[in-house]
């Protein structure tokens, strides 16, 4: 089994775009990623391609050659829809495909407009993650989706809103260098705890904000590295997935993602590592309650002990295991169909030393990427190990 | 024309109409997993081989919130508090309506009826105290 190098990575800054389209979107970041590898378009064997909502936010279905021919690219490209989690199923199919020997090249990523639509649409247009019968029905939107859970969770084993606060205020302090994130400014606890209500316990500072972006990763087998002398220093060394009941209600209980759990798993066994290799993670902060479950989820603190690990210091940029070095999707921004590969990209930088906050990894190998769809519903996790 | 095909499954209209009329059930699998229509395979055991049993009269709120930001079709309904509530073998989400949010406690006994919602005429799955 070949290997899998990030040759290059691009990204669009995270935002309101205004009247940009979204096809211009992807193509600008595609063409980063291009410029970053040094690889000529017409290596590309296929474009694997994340998006959620376009047939919404731009009426547009069938986006995937669209991307292609905006991209200049004259290859098969396909579409993946997996909620919050479709650039992460991108990337992974495109890992996969690599490593069957079907491709040597494969662009992988997503994009993502969702300012085109006002705060009531983009809510619905979120929710139908969720269980339409069960769930959007009877009212249940993404963000009271994980309300429900941080109550079940607070039941569990404690914790309250300032131990959510305290992850907000590190995911913004984490975003003020990055040139690409959303919210390049510090927030106070006192204003992240004095921010309105969303759906209890949930602040608004709890909540990624909407966002427009295009994240784009161009993944190449170590033998075409090699023959064509890409300097690729990084690796993606380890993929799983996972999944659960996609209502809430029909899950054995709410503190916890075991789709987490399976996916670590099934990463961590094909790295050949445990969580205790992993130096730091960029996780699924669509919620300051989701980064608790994330880390959790992922091995990297016991069950119960996520919730203080912000305020603790253990996830800050100088702690121990640094979560969300780039902002997260709280700071950074939630383009949901690009999230995944947006992760992707700032673990490669931030390994390869050229990350704004690199200095905090700076001898690290090992940084893992978790991205989950809907209530973690499915989730996609990433091993990724630097050649020092 | 439009010809329907049916056969036995049951739809969720068909579980909402049940649950108006107070009759509510729920799906079991020989394991004793329960689950709502429409389904044709147990989600918890992979079992197809489902029946109607009567859901529980009471459940108890297992975990809520209080929506203050709604979807465009709940814009008149907020700020409105979400449940689930856990009824025995099968969980249910919905409404709770009848009390004062703020007053709203995990572990609170609820019945479960069917409403409408104050933005549109569609149905709701709405709880109040036992």
């Amino acid at each position: 089994m070949t290997s899998v190098r990030v040759a290059g990575v691009g990204l669009t800054p995270f935002g309101a775009h205004g009247d940009r389209a979204g096809r211009e979107l992807f193509a600008s970041a595609a063409l980063a990623a291009f410029e970053d590898a040094d690889v000529d378009r017409a290596a590309v064997d296929q474009l694997n391609y994340g998006n959620f909502m376009g047939a919404l936010a731009e009426e547009q279905g069938h986006q995937a050659p669209l991307m292609a021919e905006a991209a200049g690219l004259s290859c098969p490209a396909t579409r993946y829809e997996e909620a919050c989690a479709s650039a992460g199923v991108a990337v992974r199919e495109a890992v996969r495909t690599i490593r069957s020997g079907e491709a040597d090249v494969v662009l992988a990523g997503g994009m993502e407009r969702m300012t085109t639509l006002d705060t009531g649409r983009v809510t619905a247009a979120l929710a139908i993650a969720a269980d339409e019968l069960y769930e959007v029905r009877a009212g249940v939107t993404f963000p009271s989706a994980y309300a429900l859970m941080a109550r079940a969770y607070f039941e569990r084993f404690g914790g309250d809103r300032a131990d959510l606060a305290h992850i907000a205020v590190k995911n913004h302090a984490n975003a003020v260098d990055n040139e690409f994130a959303q919210y390049q400014t510090e927030i106070s606890l006192e204003k992240a705890l004095d921010s309105p209500p969303v759906a209890t316990p949930l602040h608004l500072y709890d909540a990624c904000p909407i966002t427009d972006g295009a994240s784009a990763v161009l993944l190449v087998s170590e033998e075409y590295a090699a023959t064509n002398d890409i300097e690729a220093p990084v690796s993606i060394t380890g993929s799983g997935q996972g999944g659960d009941n996609l209502a809430l209600q029909d899950r054995e209980q709410m503190a916890q993602t075991p789709a987490t759990e399976i996916a670590a798993a099934e990463a961590y066994d094909e790295a050949g590592i445990t969580a205790a290799d992993v130096d730091f993670a960029e996780v699924h902060d669509c919620f300051t309650i989701a980064e608790v479950l994330a880390i959790e989820g992922l091995g990297l603190f016991e069950p119960g002990e996520g919730i203080a690990a912000a305020r603790e210091g253990r996830t800050t940029a100088d702690g121990e295991t640094p979560i969300n070095l780039s902002g997260g999707l709280k700071a950074k921004g939630h383009p949901v169909g690009a999230t995944g590969g947006s992760q992707i990209a700032e673990i490669t930088r931030l390994l390869r030393g050229d990350h704004p906050n690199s200095d905090a990894v700076d001898d690290a190998t090992v940084g893992v990427a978790h991205n989950a769809g809907g209530t973690v519903a499915s989730a996609v996790v990433h091993v990724l190990e630097v050649d020092r | 024309m439009t010809h329907h095909i049916r056969d036995e499954a049951v739809t969720y209209d068909e579980w909402l109409d049940a649950i108006d009329a107070g009759e509510g059930f729920y799906l079991r699998s020989p394991e004793g997993h329960g689950s709502l229509p429409p389904r044709r395979v147990c989600p918890h055991s992979g079992s197809t081989d489902l029946s109607r049993e009567p859901l529980p009269e009471t459940g108890s709120i297992e975990t809520y919130t209080v929506v203050h930001v709604g979807a465009t079709k709940f814009d008149d309904d907020t700020p409105y508090v979400s449940a689930v509530a856990d009824f025995g073998p099968v969980a249910v989400t919905g409404i709770v309506r009848g009390v004062d949010p703020e007053s709203v406690a995990v572990g609170d006994e609820v019945g479960v009826t069917v409403e409408t919602r104050e933005t549109t005429d569609d149905r709701l799955v709405v709880f109040r105290p036992a």
